[in-house]
Order: structure tokens, then C-alpha cells, then sequence
């Protein structure tokens, strides 16, 4: 498996419709324990995302048709997410997720990623996260899972897996890291003014976290115009 | 002229964001303050490229510049913003981040958001630098405390305070501290309006002046010290201009503010 644009591309497409698949989930977690916009939230800038591919395709189609030729780098669609999610998502998971972007753009400026550039890419969107939340693990945030995910995948690199096997344990890891928050304690972001009253549930931004990259690994084993 | 300072307010709520800002600009008239607020799709929430436009406009009205000349690069004006919550913030630090050239004329301070700004847009009235406004923002949270009870002991009365910090008792040399009495004539007394009209003469006089142990430069102490109608209050100053300014604050006391 060739993970490539093309294969990020299909990846933040998925992520767009696991998003408007559990939008409601998403609202009902943050409900719970925040201000219950996460599943609106993410779904507008999810679809603000595919709107912006959907342009760009568009316009390349016409000048260079040239299919499976793109010069693109992986790292050229990860910035396009990060700039729209900052400005389209509204709460602090568009920030959150636009550095995190962001970041991983930064060190995906290739056309092909192995496993090793996979960790660096999560390892990156980890950075960005903490960098801006401040939120160490724990703490019942995305950074649970993304922390996970990047143990993970590093493990999983150091053992000689492949492209596939390391998007898997990132995304496996990530899951159960979601679950893994319901029963802590919120010190960090809106669930914090609950105290004890935040344990029991699940952190909506961790689930987020885990519907993305479930939405990469589904994207590396579809391969390019495969169907789910 | 405006002052050197501009504020952009951020909130998630453009009630709140609106409310504050009028409550700012009633004790600083000369200031430009901003606001941004709601989220992209105009509910409750922070909006990345609305916030960067309140930025970018606000520190256009104040023609800052990045000083390339080494020196303190916030030694003259800028823009100082205020965040509310959790998303408000990390959309500012977002914002400063990506747009580098915001580095040194725009700076997030992160004090209480009504305290903050008023003490903010006040002290900026006086014609302050970016780093006096954003102090005063952050020493706002200080307003929280019982910072008006009078021997007070080491409270934040002074903000520059290094050294020499006498109580009530008075341990400063008394030949270069100036004292005044003056009973409190208005039926509110030193109110926000009132404060607001102290503190702004304090600035300008430049002297250090305290108000029953309070910084008579801070409009939030001032009305701390919840000082009606009939309360005693001993004004004190040190330093250059010390006794003008004495003269000019008992003065102003004693006047009543216009509400007599
Ligand atoms: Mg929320």
C-alpha cells in the first residue's frame, strides 16, 4: 500500500463521513460533559474540508489530466485540512486539530510515507495538541488517544510493521484510549468546571480522535478507488 | 488621537464580548477596542478568521510597528486582547502563532475578562505601552482579593512596588512622602466613573500615589475600597510632583465629581 495525497486525500474524506456518522454521538458525549457543539462542530468543518478538496480537484482536472500523476505531497492536503478546520470549526477542536494539521503537514512534505514518517506524522499532531491544550495524558482529552496512538505506532514501526499495520495500531490504540477516558476525572477544558460529576462519560474529543484515525487506516486498506 | 493601545475583546458570546466593551469604553473614550465573537456559524463559539480580522483591524488604528531597531519591541503601542473560555484562547495563541508578523505588537494577556479589560482600557487611556497595559490586565485578577482593607499587608497596591512597601504605619521616610486628607462628598464616592476620573489624573501626573494604601493609578482598586459617601481617605504621594498631585487628587475629592 502506497500512502500518498491520494491516499490522504481518501483519508480526511472518510474522516468526513465517519464525522457525519456520528455527529449525533459526538453532540451527546460533549452534552454531557461540555457545551454539546462537538458533532456540529467537526461536521462543519469536515464537510468545509471535502468542499475545499472537491474545489481543488476540480480545478487541477481541468488543466493537468494526468490521473494517478499528481506531484502532490501528503503534506500539501494535510495543510489545506489544518488552515479550513481552524477557521470553519469553532471550538476548541479547531484549533486543537488545526495545529495538529498543521504539524503533521510539516513533516509529511513527501510524496510517499513509510512507517517511520507515519509515526513522525502522528508524533507531530501529538505535539501540535499539547502545544496548544497544554493537557498532559490523563487529563480525559484528545491527547489520551492521540498519546495511544502514537505509542502505538512507534512500537509497531520498531518491530518492522508495515504502512497498514502501523495506521491499525494507531487507530486500534486510539479506540481503546476513547474508552479509556470514561472513568477519569476532567482537569482540562470545559468538562473540568464538573469535577467529579465528569467521570462516567466518555471525552468527546478523544472519540473524535479515534473516528480520524480509524478513517486513516480504513483509507491505507481501500486502496486508491477501492470502495470500503 | 487614539491611545497607543488597542484591545480586542474575545468571547464566545457576542453579548458578553459587546457588553464589556461598552463597559470599557465608558471610562475610556479614547481607546479602540474590538471585539470578536461567536462562532463560524454565528452561535455561541470562537471563530478562527474573525478573531484574525479584530487583530488585524484593531492594530491597524494604532499603526504599530515591530521596532527594528532592537529595542524593546513593546516599548510603544500595540494591541492587547482579552479571551473569555477555553476555545477563545487557544483561537488567539492560533492566531498569534500563525501570523508572525503579530509577534511583538499583539499579546494575549491572560487576566479576569471584565476586570481585565477595564483595568486594561483605563490604564491605556493614560497613554501606556503595551507591556503596562497587558500588566494591568493580568493584575486585575488581583481585584478578586480584599485588595482595599485598609494595613493591608504586602498587597498588590503598588504595581511596580520593589522595595520599601510601608504599611499603614508609615515606616517610609517621611520627608519625601506627602499626605493629604479629604472626606468623600458624593453620595456613590469613588464609583466607576469617579475611579475612572482618579486614576486617569494619576497617570497623567506621573507621581505614585496611594488612596487609602491603594495604587491610586488602578480603577479597580479605587473601587475596592467601596469609599461613600462621608468615608475618610488618606491620599499619599512620593516622588517627584508628590505634592501637586496630593493637592490634585483631594482636590478632585473633595469636588465631589460632579454629583453634588
Ligand atoms: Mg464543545
Amino acid at each position: 500500500m502506497t500512502l500518498d495525497a491520494d491516499w490522504a486525500e481518501r483519508w480526511v474524506r472518510r474522516a468526513a463521513e465517519a464525522v457525519e456518522a456520528a455527529k449525533d454521538e459526538l453532540t451527546e458525549l460533549d452534552r454531557q460533559i461540555g457545551d454539546g457543539d462537538h458533532g456540529e462542530n467537526m461536521h462543519r468543518g469536515f464537510q468545509a474540508v471535502v468542499a475545499r478538496l472537491d474545489a481543488a480537484a476540480a480545478d487541477t482536472g481541468s488543466d493537468t489530466a494526468a490521473p494517478g500523476g499528481s506531484a502532490r505531497e501528503v503534506g500539501d492536503v494535510l495543510k489545506t485540512v489544518a488552515t479550513t478546520l481552524m477557521s470553519t470549526v469553532g471550538g476548541a477542536s479547531g484549533p486543537l486539530y488545526g495545529t495538529a494539521f498543521l504539524r503533521a503537514s510539516k513533516v509529511s512534505g513527501r510524496p510517499l510515507l513509510d512507517p517511520s514518517s507515519i509515526v513522525a506524522l502522528l508524533e507531530a499532531a501529538l505535539e501540535g495538541i499539547t502545544t496548544r491544550g497544554k493537557a498532559t495524558v490523563g487529563e480525559k482529552t484528545m491527547v489520551d488517544a492521540w498519546s495511544a496512538a502514537v505509542d502505538a505506532a512507534e512500537r509497531t514501526a520498531r518491530d518492522g510493521g508495515d504502512e497498514v499495520a502501523v495506521l491499525r495500531a494507531a487507530a486500534e490504540a486510539a479506540d481503546k484510549a476513547a474508552f479509556g477516558t470514561i472513568p477519569l476525572l476532567a482537569t482540562k477544558g470545559r468538562a473540568s468546571y464538573l469535577g467529579e460529576r465528569s467521570r462516567g462519560h466518555e471525552d468527546p474529543g478523544a472519540r473524535s480522535t479515534a473516528l480520524l484515525l480509524g478513517a486513516a487506516m480504513a483509507a491505507a486498506l481501500a486502496g486508491p478507488g477501492g470502495a470500503a | 488621537m487614539s491611545a497607543p493601545v488597542a484591545l480586542v475583546l474575545v468571547s464566545h458570546s457576542t453579548y458578553l464580548a459587546r457588553g464589556v466593551a461598552e463597559l470599557a469604553a465608558q471610562m475610556a473614550p479614547d481607546v479602540v477596542i474590538r471585539t470578536a465573537a461567536g462562532g463560524p456559524d454565528g452561535g455561541l463559539g470562537t471563530s478562527f478568521d474573525t478573531v484574525q480580522a479584530a487583530i488585524t483591524a484593531a492594530l491597524d488604528t494604532v499603526g504599530a510597528t515591530v521596532p527594528d531597531d532592537g529595542g524593546s519591541p513593546r516599548a510603544r503601542g500595540g494591541v492587547v486582547v482579552l479571551a473569555d473560555l477555553g476555545s477563545s484562547v487557544l483561537t488567539v495563541e492560533t492566531v498569534l502563532e500563525l501570523d508572525e508578523s503579530l509577534a511583538g505588537s499583539v499579546v494575549l494577556a491572560r487576566g479576569p475578562f471584565v476586570e481585565g479589560a477595564v483595568a486594561a482600557a483605563v490604564t491605556a487611556h493614560g497613554g501606556a505601552t503595551l507591556d503596562e497595559v497587558v500588566a494591568s490586565a493580568l493584575d486585575a485578577a488581583h481585584s478578586f482579593s480584599p485588595a482595599g482593607t485598609p494595613g493591608g499587608a504586602g498587597g498588590p497596591a503598588w504595581a511596580g512596588g520593589a522595595g520599601g512597601e510601608a504599611d499603614a504605619g508609615g515606616e517610609r521616610p517621611a520627608s519625601d512622602t506627602v499626605t493629604g486628607r479629604v472626606t468623600v462628598r458624593n453620595p456613590l464616592g469613588l464609583h466607576a466613573r469617579p475611579a475612572a476620573l482618579v486614576s486617569r489624573k494619576v497617570a497623567e501626573l506621573g507621581a505614585k500615589v496611594r488612596v487609602d494604601g491603594v495604587d491610586a493609578s488602578s480603577v479597580l482598586q479605587l473601587m475596592a475600597l467601596g469609599a461613600i459617601e462621608g468615608r475618610e481617605l488618606t491620599v499619599e504621594a512620593e516622588g517627584l510632583g508628590a505634592a501637586e498631585a496630593v493637592r490634585v487628587v483631594v482636590g478632585m475629592i473633595e469636588g465631589g465629581f460632579g454629583e453634588i
